[in-house]
């Protein structure tokens, strides 16, 4: 009797609890929904609001009509656009190899649902019209230009550019940006290296060139010190100095010992050598 | 282990079983039977019930890594005495099928309360999935219906029962550090800066969170987007600098910027994420240049030593001009005062020492030819300290 009850109860529970899971959604913070009304959008909840702080979003339960309404899941989150590295010609017909990736939200799920359904089909069709977007507009730039930092303004375009085309399919770009620039591997690149290197080698030549020079600044400097000192000292009584500097060298000219002289006796040395003469 | 607390559930039970055995015991002396309909719950912590001891004590020993008791002891009694209640409710209706032994509940007898039994599981998962537990350093976001709730940090705390609340909980303090580049080995990662030459680099991001719901809800993968903002940052700031700031003074300098702009990148996400520093571990020529690049350091070492011997010459000469000038000047001063004696004096004491070493020949009269012993006669060269010395 209490067993038949309560088998009873318990099965109107279960029907109870069946008929609240088919009419209620769970909607969690970080997706937003779509409702369907027999294939027809009708409603959508928790779409991304800017400044929304998380707690106060659309976010949780939802009532819906069982069986004729049904729900599609769209994710709230920015998401990441990866693209394939693309090779850019720069309008001086050097080529580039850039890397470029992109963050986008959707922010019209019923768009984004109507026209591509999927989050990966519109991941797809975005990193289409964003590669094809970086090579036009980096395309049309001057190789040092892709280098220097006015590649900002580029990135702007792009973004501008493939924002337009994001909003048909209810998407934002976020941010567009290039991960990696780099010369393509072979020739561009072995032909920068050899840049490089004879950059380098001209550099260590004229290192060492003005390293010679000065030193030999330095030693002529020294030279011209020196003759100064000298001459200072020795013009003080040219004469004499050429005696004393005769007598120094006579010294060491002949320091050997092994040199013959041959004298004349009129030589100064040998004036007393015949005792005095007339004179 | 719920498996081997269930052992020690049957235990503890046994020393009871003398009065009565509960419907708990019998089936967790059955473990593939409690394993059945434990698995319909989902839950691990059903055995808790069996025992008389606490069944509170254990319940959240499974979800933290550190079975901390203290906090379990705080608002423990309410669930306390819940539990032991419908215990003894279940056990006194249990009693009825006592002798039923081992078979235990797989048999579908009439008189089992199933409806009860059910409700007592019911009540175990309120139980069970009412509480968490929160490690050091760890965060859990709550979300009602899916709707962000609460963040709560480390300790012990109570929620609504799981379907309404659920909790997910992520390492809030650790610091994740991303490489780029390797800074050993042969693989390179070539950068081109600003002023068009390339160069080898590596670095490292090291980053935490800051803010968990934005961390969880704002962005998918985050982790990559850090990767990816840090890869952009860089060579943006790489791309403004020269070849030789890069590799040289301006390193620093550079992490710190690029810190800067990965910080703002993410900000505009809305990430959640606090970069705490980049580190800039390689930032080398490519290996195809790098003997060109040494060579430049060997010419500054060659130029210096060009200096250096210079410098050297330069010491000496003056030095000898010095001392040679200050005996001049001596000599001099001696011979202002005597001219003729002194003159005389040092021209015949250098004779004297000169013609006393070597061979003379004194030829008497003027137009004597002389002829020299030639074999005698051994010139030597010009000793060259002299030009030295003229100068």
């Amino acid at each position: 009797m209490t067993q038949r009850n309560l088998i009873f109860g318990g099965a109107v529970l279960a029907l109870l609890l069946l008929l609240l899971a088919v009419s209620v959604v769970r909607v969690p913070e970080d997706r937003q929904a779509i409702i369907l009304q027999l294939g027809r959008p009708v409603a959508t909840v928790n779409t991304w609001q800017p400044k929304q702080a998380f707690g106060e979003t659309g976010a949780g339960l939802v009532l819906k009509t069982p069986f004729v309404q049904n729900t599609v899941f769209i994710d709230k989150r920015i998401m990441s656009l990866d693209i394939p590295p693309q090779t850019v010609l720069s309008t001086d017909q050097l080529r580039l190899v850039v890397d470029a990736f992109a963050r986008f939200r959707i922010v019209n799920p019923v768009r984004m649902y109507e026209t591509v359904r999927t989050e990966e089909r519109l991941a797809e069709e975005l990193s289409r019209i964003l590669s094809s977007r970086i090579r036009n507009e980096l395309g049309a730039q001057r190789f040092d230009l892709l280098l220097s930092p006015e590649r900002g303004r580029s990135m702007d375009n792009i973004q501008d550019a493939v924002n337009r085309s994001a909003l048909a399919y209810g998407a934002e770009i976020i941010d567009v940006r290039i991960k990696r620039a780099d010369l393509p591997p072979g020739t561009p690149l072995e032909a920068a290296f050899e840049r490089m290197r004879t950059a380098r080698q001209q550099e260590a030549l004229t290192i060492r060139a003005n390293g010679a020079k000065e030193a030999q600044i330095i030693r002529a400097e020294a030279d011209a010190q020196a003759a100064r000192v000298y001459a200072e000292s020795f013009g003080k009584d040219p004469e004499f100095y050429s005696f004393y500097r005769a007598m120094e060298a006579y010294r060491k000219t002949f320091n050997q010992g092994n040199s013959s002289v041959v004298l004349s006796p009129s030589n100064e040395f040998l004036r007393e050598f015949q005792g005095r003469r007339g004179g | 282990m719920p498996w081997q607390n269930n052992e020690d559930g049957d235990g503890t039970g046994g020393d009871n079983g003398g009065e009565k055995r509960n419907p708990w015991s019998q089936s967790g002396g059955n473990p593939s039977g409690q394993q059945g309909k434990r698995g319909n719950e989902g839950k691990g912590d059903a055995p808790k019930a069996a025992g008389p001891r606490n069944p509170w004590g254990d319940a959240p020993r499974p979800r933290g890594p550190n079975g901390d008791d203290r906090p379990k002891s705080s608002g423990a009694p309410d669930f306390d005495e819940f539990i032991r209640r419908s215990q003894e409710k279940l056990r006194g209706l249990g009693g009825g099928q006592g002798p039923g032994g081992g078979g235990g509940g797989g048999r579908g007898r009439p008189n089992i309360p199933w409806g009860l039994i059910a409700g007592g599981l019911v009540v175990i998962l309120l139980a069970t999935t009412s509480a968490y537990q929160v490690g050091a350093g760890e965060r859990a976001v709550v979300t009602r219906f899916g709707q962000f709730n609460v963040t709560n940090g480390p300790g012990f705390h109570l929620k609504l029962p799981a379907p309404i609340d659920q909790v997910t909980k992520i390492q809030f303090e650790d610091i994740r550090t991303d490489l780029i580049g390797t800074a050993d080995g042969d693989a390179e990662n070539l950068m081109i800066t600003g002023d068009g030459n390339v160069i080898n680099i590596a670095y490292a991001v090291r980053w935490r969170i800051r803010n968990a719901e934005d961390f969880l809800f704002q962005v998918a993968d985050p982790s990559a987007t850090v990767r990816d903002a840090t890869e952009s940052a860089m060579r943006e700031v790489v791309g403004r600098s020269t070849l030789n700031n890069a590799i040289g003074p301006e390193r620093a300098s550079i992490a710190e910027q690029v810190r800067e702009r990965v910080q703002e990148i993410l900000d505009s996400y809305g990430a959640g994420v606090l970069i705490q520093g980049v580190d800039i571990n390689k930032a080398d020529p490519p290996g195809a240049v790098d003997e060109a690049f040494k060579d430049v350091s060997a010419a500054q070492q060659d130029a210096q030593q060009f200096l250096n011997q210079a410098r050297a010459y330069a010491q000496q000469i003056s030095a000898q001009a010095a001392g040679a000038t200050a005996s001049f000047d001596k000599v001099f001063e001696q011979y202002r005062l005597a001219p003729e004696v002194t003159r005389k004096r040092m021209y015949l004491e250098t004779m004297e020492s000169v013609l006393g070493k070597v061979d003379k020949t004194v030829i008497e009269a003027p137009g004597v030819q002389a002829y020299l012993p030639l074999p005698e006669l051994r010139r030597t060269p010009a000793p060259a300290p002299e030009a030295g010395a003229a100068r």
